[in-house]
């Protein structure tokens, strides 16, 4: 197989895609947001819990897409639960630079280990959007939840 | 002075001998032989169109309707040629019925502004089907917006087939225009549009056919349809960018007030008034698009100089054969199988997301598209998000299908 298709289709995605973890609604979210792909129709809402000290408490999404997508947005909530704000967003920007092929040193070393798997998607311009759309859904429900477009 | 070919009356199609005048064809991608599956989303140009425009632009090149000089009056007489060319093509009765745009879209919001907004009282109707592609929408939200319009839409049967019935009991009193797609670009429908016509017709509406896709794949009549407005864009064509079309009926043509403002549209302009010239000019504010539509006359050359029923023949043919191999897939769902349909074929597949496909058919060297097309209302109407979408051209061949179905087997075995 082609050997940029198999680093962007590897099995720990797949996996994730199949059986995205922290997949549903959080009833006790207190912040939402929604993230729109008009390029493709797809959707994503993502659900968090702060806690009084700005932490993750909890998190969850909803959403159809692509299997970069859903990966993407399972790997993400799977990585921030118990982060502050401040380190979501920091895991964000390295995120960012990941999958733009670009220096990554921002990243803690066993986060740029989880999130290598991601990095494939570089050699896939027109897919790093779909990468990109959950962590910017999540950065909107941080902000107060306006509308996160990949474009 | 025309680039016309020679009308050689050919008894078959012989696509092979087609693919060389379409030197991309033969480029790879990822090392693999391009495999262009997208052409409902833009064609690919032959050699003979791009010849014609650079030929042009080397040579008879100048601005039209202006200048008294040499060069002015040649390039205004090859601009007016290519009308005639659209003329002919779209058996129009008059050249002046003949409105060059910047492409299809402009000639829908062209008609949407300049016939039928003056048109509406809040409440009057717009009626459309749910097939349409994005720029047969938004013009029409826009004067539901702007001045209280009310959208009417058609709905298509489970297999993409529109029913002119329906049409018929969407037109009511308050109906300013029909506006209807000749062919879907996402199910491939070939929409009954003489009937359609004859039915809004004898309720005294006029239609709008969107025939950006249609013309591509049928011999169109606008006098035989006796459609009001015949909408096209040059690209999809194996014409240029850049250019459109719009067909309208003199009559209503010369009722309808100016689109842009600009030079070349008007008769006189003084510091108080303005007055405006007749069609089509009035609709060709400014520089009009010159090279491309020598480009485009070239194009309808080249396609006129096929025999347009074996064309057609082996487009069916593509389609026909691509249907058959993807239906023995179980995975796979097609959207759109009306009996009259032209070489669109689109489809979704069990937990398989369209762009997956797209981006490991890309891979293999196949170009399809993915995605919703342009076209959100008919995605909610089969309830998907996207589909994946194989468009097939005259330049295709049945060994590219083969390739293209090989190309989903393997995704499926990546993905699946
Ligand atoms: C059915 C249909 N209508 C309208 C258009 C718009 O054409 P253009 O983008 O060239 O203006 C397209 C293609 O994009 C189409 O497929």
């Amino acid at each position: 197989m082609d050997q940029g298709l198999r680093e962007l289709y590897q099995e720990v995605i797949l996996d994730h895609s199949r059986h995205p973890r922290r997949f549903g609604a959080l009833q006790e979210a207190t912040h939402t947001g929604e993230g729109y792909n008009p390029l493709c129709g797809d959707r994503v809402k993502i659900y968090l819990a702060l806690d009084a000290e700005n932490r993750i408490q909890d998190i969850a999404f909803e959403g159809k897409g692509c299997a970069i997508s859903q990966a993407s947005a399972s790997m993400m909530t799977d990585m921030l639960v118990g982060r502050t704000v401040e380190q979501a967003e920091q895991l964000m920007s390295g995120f960012l630079h990941l999958v733009k092929g670009e220096d990554t040193n921002g990243l803690a070393p066993e986060d740029r280990e989880q999130l290598e798997v991601m990095g494939g998607i570089s050699e896939f311009p027109m897919r790093v959007k779909c990468a990109t759309l959950p962590w910017h859904t999540m950065k909107s429900a941080l902000e107060g939840g306006e509308t996160a477009k990949t474009e | 002075m025309t680039a016309q070919l020679k009308r050689v009356p050919v008894a078959a199609f012989d696509p092979l001998a087609a693919r060389a005048d379409f030197e991309i064809l033969s480029r790879t991608v990822y090392g693999k032989p391009l495999v262009y599956l997208d052409s409902a989303a833009s064609a690919q140009k032959p050699r003979q169109v791009l010849d014609a425009m650079r030929e042009f632009a080397s040579s008879d090149y100048a601005n039209v309707h202006r200048g008294v000089h040499y060069l002015s009056a040649v390039a205004t007489e090859r601009y007016e040629v290519a009308r005639e060319n659209v003329r002919r093509f779209l058996n129009a009765g008059q050249a002046d019925e003949i409105v060059f745009t910047h492409g299809g879209t402009e000639a829908i919001n062209l008609v949407a502004h300049s016939y039928v907004a003056p048109r509406i009282q809040p409440g009057d109707e717009i009626v459309l089907s749910v097939m349409e592609h994005h720029s047969n929408i938004v013009p029409w939200h826009f004067l539901r917006e702007r001045y209280g319009a009310v959208l009417r839409w058609i709905d298509v049967n489970d297999d993409g087939s529109l029913d002119v019935d329906r049409v018929d009991a969407a037109i009511g009193p308050k109906t300013k225009l029909v506006a209807i797609a000749h062919m879907s670009n996402v199910l491939g429908t070939i929409t009954p549009l003489k009937d359609v016509v004859a039915r809004a017709h004898a309720k005294g509406v006029p239609v709008l056919a969107d025939g950006c896709q249609g013309v591509v794949h049928l011999s169109v009549d606008v006098q035989g349809l006796d459609a009001d407005f015949y909408a096209f864009t040059g690209h999809k064509l194996y014409g240029p960018t850049g250019i459109g079309v719009l067909y309208g009926k003199r009559a209503l043509l010369k009722s309808m007030r100016p689109f842009n403002g600009g030079g070349e549209m008007i008769q006189e302009v003084s510091r108080e008034r303005v007055t405006y010239a007749p069609p089509p000019a009035r609709f060709e504010a400014g520089t009009p698009p010159i090279i491309e539509a020598v480009g485009l006359a070239a194009a309808i050359d080249y396609l006129s100089g096929l025999d347009r029923k074996a064309v057609a023949a082996h487009e069916d043919d593509l389609l026909r054969y691509a249907t058959d191999q993807v239906k023995e897939l179980n995975w796979v769902r097609m959207i759109g199988e009306a009996k009259n349909k032209g070489a669109i074929l689109s489809f979704e597949t069990d937990d398989m997301h369209a762009h997956d496909v797209a981006t490991i058919l890309d891979r293999e060297g196949v170009a399809v598209r993915a995605g919703h097309h342009c076209a959100q209302p008919l995605m909610e109407r089969f309830g998907v998000a996207s589909t994946t979408r194989a468009s097939f051209a005259l330049y295709n061949t049945r060994e590219e299908v083969d390739v293209f179905v090989a190309a989903l087997k393997k995704a499926r075995a990546i993905l699946g």
